[in-house]
């Protein structure tokens, strides 16, 4: 694997992958609005604050997707020391972070109308704020240790660490009384939402999946550009100093 | 456009909120990637423009393949 995997593979896979995944993206998050204003009916709870669910649902998902590629690329990392690992790891921190804000946002602003309130100390919501720390300290680690190596060591511990929070999200819902509602989609009896919603709600969910992966590239290509450029800095001090 | 209810601005806001913050993840990745690029290709050529002037200075330490170039 590691044959196939290496950094300049990469960057022409990459290059080759990027325009169809973005043109997916953009096809699909049309078609995704088109369904969530103009087909899906209000819900008979809810009313229309249900379209704030096409993004939030998703964005929320993307929180915990974007975690597991991290702690996956973590393990790598520290495992089996893959050129790859530590740039991809580094590169989804603030895509999901960036995510993981979205849907803190987006289920305050749809918590309002229906619950009453901003934000409730439930576990459901107090983890997600977990998460979007835990997204915040990798940045921080990064930024703060100039030498990739050491901080990617450092980050993969912490992400590590971290990614014992991912199934508690997951779970609160069902391990504590929480203010909000259990899994209506990803549930042993099958989703608990009518066509009309979920099928809405599943294109914006692979739509945004689509744009984290576009990111996610992308975000991977620049690191691998910012490691060649600190090579080749490097080799012309060394060039400089040998002269 | 169907009629938002009473919740509407709530719904306006999630769906801005969800623009401003993509949009800024896109914008701020392209110009990184763009930044990159462009310092990179910087670099090369004046490790290029480096490489071919050191010879005529005289400065370079010779390696094999340049000694035997310079043989007559």
């Amino acid at each position: 694997m590691q044959k196939y995997a290496n950094p300049t593979r990469f960057m022409t896979f990459s290059g080759a992958v990027l325009p169809w995944l973005t043109a997916a993206a953009a096809l699909l998050l049309a078609v995704g609005l088109y369904l969530a204003f103009f087909v899906a009916p209000p819900d008979y709870q809810q009313g229309q604050t249900v379209k704030i669910m096409f993004i939030h649902v998703p964005s929320a998902w993307l929180a915990m997707l974007g975690y597991t590629v991290i702690a996956v690329s973590a393990f790598t990392s520290l495992v089996w020391r893959h050129p790859l690992a530590d740039v991809s790891a580094k590169a989804a921190a603030p895509i999901g972070a960036a995510f993981t804000l979205l849907a803190l946002v987006t289920g305050m602003l749809w918590g309002k109308p229906m619950w009453g309130t901003y934000w409730v100390w439930d576990a459901r919501l107090t983890s997600v704020l977990v998460l979007f720390l835990l997204y915040l300290g990798l940045i921080a680690i990064w930024q703060a240790i100039e030498e990739p190596s050491r901080a990617g060591r450092a980050a993969a511990i912490l992400a590590l660490v971290g990614f014992v929070n991912v199934p508690i999200i997951k779970f609160s819902v069902d391990w504590w009384n929480t203010l909000h509602q259990p899994a209506s989609v990803a549930r042993l009896g099958g989703p608990a939402i009518h066509p009309t919603i979920l099928m809405p709600l599943l294109v914006m969910a692979v739509a945004l999946t689509c744009l984290f992966f576009v990111l996610h590239m992308t975000a991977m290509r620049t690191e691998i550009l910012k490691r060649r450029i600190s090579a080749l800095r490097l080799r012309q001090v060394t060039d400089a100093a040998g002269a | 456009m169907p009629d938002l209810g009473p919740h509407a601005s709530f719904i306006w806001l999630a769906y801005g909120a969800a623009v401003v913050v993509l949009a800024g993840l896109v914008a701020w990745l392209r110009a990184d990637l763009r930044a990159q690029q462009a310092l990179l290709t910087e670099l090369e050529s004046s490790l290029t423009r480096g490489r071919s002037a050191k010879p005529r200075s005289g400065r370079r330490k010779p390696t094999g393949k340049r000694t035997k170039d310079r043989k007559p």
